[in-house]
């Protein structure tokens, strides 16, 4: 592992298997009657979000609580933190005090890159999201998702995702869930097939590691796990699909299409749900979407990638942010 | 200073091993009064493998199913933050759990407490035994907290330039105890 | 005035002859020169070129003296071996009128690094909607011959049209910045395989070369000449090619970031390597480096862009676009140009002297180096090899993207009309 976590691309398959067996282990600490750990105790974390998003940011919350780790909320949401400067000022104002790990949540693609990367703190970042780019414990959460319910519980540890096909339907230009997701089931040697509109596709997008589809009803058949991913209805305003009706009747998922799936297949959603645009309420609240299992899996998973960044001793110089302490050649 | 450190030797063997444990059974089953609430609990990796094989031999004497199961105890380690991240292990519980009950924790080396420290703070987390006893294959000494074995396979005075290395057939293909020199790293258990 | 000698220096890259500059002109160019009491510059073998010309360059000052003065860029100039530098517009307030024009071209006079020739806004305020008083600003004491809203894309065919019509009058010229501003909303780097990983909004090629296109059918129609600013795809150079061999008045310039880094560099998602337009791909600095030697593309200029630290130490979508480059540039072609066998040192004067001062209708700059011509001069150790260091810089700002990077040659010496700006590597 390194010392951030920035990119599902970072991860070896060895290192995602590490955290998804050591989730396994977390998650058996919710069904105990005291659902804490000392672990993380005298640790310090900043959830330092600029952008909304309560499910994630509880998520971590819960995580880091369930850990013991001591917790500051930081919303820079609303303030007038937008630009670049303020980043880096508000990270060094945190790590002033003593924080040892930096949950991010940006607007910016490569934020949290630029966070790790220069210079400005030494604490540990963690992207819990950031612009169209990564969201990699989403990525996680999703991957165990698949593996306890495509492999199982037990069976699944140590193991990967290979040769499972999983498709992922939505606005794939605009999400940084599909991109995280692409690379961490390569990686886990799953078959990935990405379904959209040409227009919500990135240009570029053929250099990926899995399969272009304009035809959700030829995928189904053929996948073992189905992931809807949310659509702006904002997006109809930009000309990315004509209107909301026509976009769910070509992509979204119903009771009849989710009858055309394989019998052993589930239905994923990230969450926000836009019941009615991308998933109709009965695939929503039938027993093969995993949507709130992957809420409790989340808290898990988290806790796994925490305890594995925050765990242990900080020695991994190789990760080390270098480039501004040799900015200056002196000879 | 040492070139090369001797071939570590056998101080137990594999039916030295089993009469150990043979003994512990029938010593835990008289303390406990029938051993009719023991719930068993190894600590990874090999106390586990002792624990199931004391199980087995309390089924025998007592012809009653013994709860066993393992408690790790790496998130509650004191020197966590001197290593990197370590691997977890499985905690698993037995189904009517550990409240009101006798639970015996077994491992395989006692050496300075610190692992048992950390086991009865898991073990805190889980639930309220009756009481807590302490079942070890190897007492090697050299506690650095008040801590004691109740049942103990066999004790063996050592130096703190020595290592103890327990090894079962689940795990390592043989059952042994070796005893050797350690190579460098002071500070390093086991 | 005093006399310079310059002693064995080759002329644009032939064999080293001697170079006396008497006053404020080149009063002999010959072998085994000698004159009595005249200052002696020993050229061994260094290039000496006619002074350089750009085209493109941002001053910043009125406005934003945080980031450059006309002091600190024409002292930059000076560095990087230029005598004449085009000073655009987007200043505070917008260079569209006689009197913010003069004002810029005055301080360059004064301080006397190097001229100033200030570019006028085609529309007023950048905006595009209002033609900003172009003959006036021709008029005034600057005498502005190129029109630009560089920053900006005049999008507005008609609006487009009638400048490139009105400047026929005075024989000027608008250096467009070809960017379709529908089709770059949000855009944060070039669109392709990078951009797709990144995440980062995608400036497609076609924003440019769309916008290219129409202006050389426009150019052709209403019979005017137009420039291209900073082209930076294959698609655009294929445009200008067509444009060209069609008998189009089109003149065109590539910058020198274009012709060296990609968008590969924007992983690091280090704001050094934002500019507009983007860095492009591998294809696209091939093409652009073919098209330069091959006269497609006819000047280099550097679209020099000062940004104070803050601007750049940040995320890369708050962070501002645009790099410096006066006193890199001609290190950056030696490398690309001439290190690759592209061009020739004469090649060099065409691209960044001779073509530039002729677009620009810049008097007195961009001649040849022989008796009679003003005495605006650059002696370049070619052989010199070493690594940028901005601290170095003379510019108020550093955000170079070649930190670090090994570059050859150096500009030693700079002569503005006889009168040393640059001896030795050190500013007069």
């Amino acid at each position: 592992m390194q010392r951030h976590l920035i990119s599902a691309a970072d991860l070896t398959r060895d290192d995602a298997i590490q955290i998804l067996d050591t989730a396994e282990e977390m998650a058996r600490v919710a069904d105990r009657p005291i659902k804490k750990l000392p672990t993380l105790r005298g640790r310090t974390v900043v959830n330092l979000f600029f952008e909304d998003s309560t499910r994630t940011r509880i998520s971590f919350e819960a995580a880091e609580k369930r850990l013991s780790a001591d917790v500051i909320n930081f919303s820079a949401k609303g303030s007038s933190v937008s630009k670049g400067e303020s980043l880096k000022d508000t990270a060094q104002t945190l790590e002033a005090m003593g924080v040892d790990a930096v949950v991010i949540r940006h607007g910016a693609s490569g934020a949290p890159y630029r966070l790790a990367n220069s210079g400005w703190i030494d604490a540990a970042v963690i992207n819990a999201g950031d612009g169209t780019h990564q969201h990699p414990t989403q990525a996680l959460l999703d991957a165990f998702t698949m593996r306890r319910r495509l492999v199982g519980r037990d069976a699944g540890l140590g193991q990967d995702l290979a040769g499972k096909r999983i498709t992922i339907v939505g606005d794939i230009l605009h999400g940084r869930v599909a991109r995280s997701n692409v690379d961490l089931l390569h990686t886990l040697g799953a078959e990935v097939t990405l379904v959209a509109p040409p227009t919500l596709l990135p240009v570029g997008i053929e250099s990926w590691p899995c399969e272009i589809s304009y035809d959700l009803d030829a995928t189904l058949p053929k996948s073992d796990a189905v992931m809807m991913l949310r659509v702006q209805r904002e997006r109809m305003n930009a000309a990315f699909f004509p209107t909301e009706r026509e976009y769910s009747r070509r992509y979204g998922l119903d009771g009849d299409r989710m009858a055309r799936m394989p019998e052993h297949a589930i239905v994923m959603h990230p969450g926000p749900m836009v019941r009615g645009m991308e998933i109709t309420a009965e695939v929503a609240d039938s027993d093969r979407c995993t949507a709130i299992e992957q809420v409790a899996n989340g808290v898990s998973t988290r806790m796994a990638v925490l305890y594995l960044l925050l765990g242990g001793a900080v020695f991994d110089a190789k990760n080390a942010p270098a480039a501004t302490h040799t900015r200056t050649e002196e000879k | 200073m040492d070139s090369q450190a001797p071939d570590p030797r056998p101080v137990l063997e594999g039916p030295d091993i089993a009469r150990v444990l043979t003994r512990i059974a029938h010593e835990i089953v008289e303390r406990a009064k029938g051993a009719d609430d023991v719930v068993l609990l190894g600590i990874p990796t090999r106390g586990v493998f002792l624990a199931q094989r004391l199980a087995a031999k309390l089924e025998e004497i007592t012809d009653r199913k013994i709860p066993v199961g393992s408690l790790d105890i790496t998130m509650y380690r004191d020197d966590l933050r001197m290593q990197p991240p370590r691997a977890l292990a499985r905690t698993e519980i037995p189904g009517d759990g550990v409240d009101g009950r006798l639970v015996v924790l077994v491992d395989d080396v006692l050496f300075s407490g610190r692992t048992i420290r950390a086991a009865l703070d898991a073990l805190n987390d889980i639930g309220r035994p009756r009481a807590v006893q302490l079942a070890v294959l190897v007492d090697r000494g050299h506690r650095e907290l008040p801590i004691r074995a109740d049942y103990v396979g066999k004790n063996l005075p050592t130096s703190l330039r020595e290592t103890v290395k327990v090894q079962l057939a689940e795990e390592d293909g043989r059952d042994t105890v070796l005893l050797g020199a350690k190579r460098t790293a002071p500070g390093a258990q086991q | 005035m005093s006399k310079i000698l310059i002693r064995g220096a080759k002329v644009l890259g032939g064999e080293p002859q001697d170079v006396l500059i008497d006053g404020r002109t080149i009063a002999q160019v010959g072998a085994g020169l000698s004159v009595e009491g005249a200052e002696v510059v020993e050229a061994d073998g260094k290039v000496l070129l006619p002074g350089l010309v750009d085209l493109h360059t941002h001053l910043r000052e009125p406005g934003r003296e945080d980031s450059e003065t006309v002091l600190t860029g024409t002292r930059a100039a000076a560095s990087g071996g230029y005598t004449s530098v085009f000073a655009m517009a987007n200043t505070f307030p917008v260079a569209d009128t006689a009197g913010v024009v003069e004002q810029v071209y005055r301080l360059g006079q004064q301080h006397g690094y190097c001229d100033v020739q200030p570019i006028g806004a085609v529309t007023v305020g950048l905006e595009g909607r209002k033609l900003a008083e172009l003959g006036a600003m021709h008029e005034s004491a600057a005498g502005v011959t190129v029109f630009s809203d560089d920053g900006k894309c005049v999008d507005d065919a008609v609006i487009m049209r009638r400048a490139l019509e009105y400047v026929k009058a005075f024989g000027g010229v608008v250096a467009q910045h070809a960017q379709e501003p529908r089709l770059t909303e949000g855009a944060q780097m070039n669109e392709g395989v990078v951009s797709a990983e990144l995440g980062l909004g995608g400036w497609p090629a076609v924003a440019e070369e769309s916008i290219i296109a129409r202006d050389v059918l426009l150019a052709e129609h209403v019979g005017s000449r137009v420039h291209i600013c900073h082209l930076s795809t294959a698609g655009s150079v294929e445009i200008v090619r067509w444009a060209k061999s069609r008998g189009i008045d089109v003149t065109a310039e590539v910058t020198p970031h274009h012709l060296l880094l990609t968008d590969e560099l924007v992983r690091s998602y280090n704001p050094v390597y934002k500019v507009n337009p983007p860095l492009r791909t591998e294809r696209d600095v091939h093409a652009l480096r073919e098209a330069l030697a091959d006269g497609t593309i006819d000047i280099v200029a550097t679209d020099h862009a000062p940004h104070p630290h803050e601007d750049k130490d940040c995320e890369w979508a708050a962070a501002a676009m645009g790099m410096v480059g006066l006193e890199t540039a001609l290190s950056v072609v030696q490398a690309t140009m001439v290190d690759t066998g592209l061009l020739d040192w004469a090649g060099v004067a065409d691209r960044m002297s001779f073509k530039p001062a002729k677009i620009g209708r810049a008097a007195g700059h961009g001649r040849p180096v022989s008796a009679g011509e003003p005495a605006n001069l650059t002696l370049v150790d070619t052989a010199y090899r070493g690594s940028v260091d901005p601290a170095g810089f003379a510019s108020r700002s550093r955000n170079t993207p070649y930190e670090g990077r090994e570059l050859p040659g150096r500009v030693t010496h700079t002569w503005l009309r006889g009168k040393a700006t640059l001896v030795d590597g050190k500013l007069t």
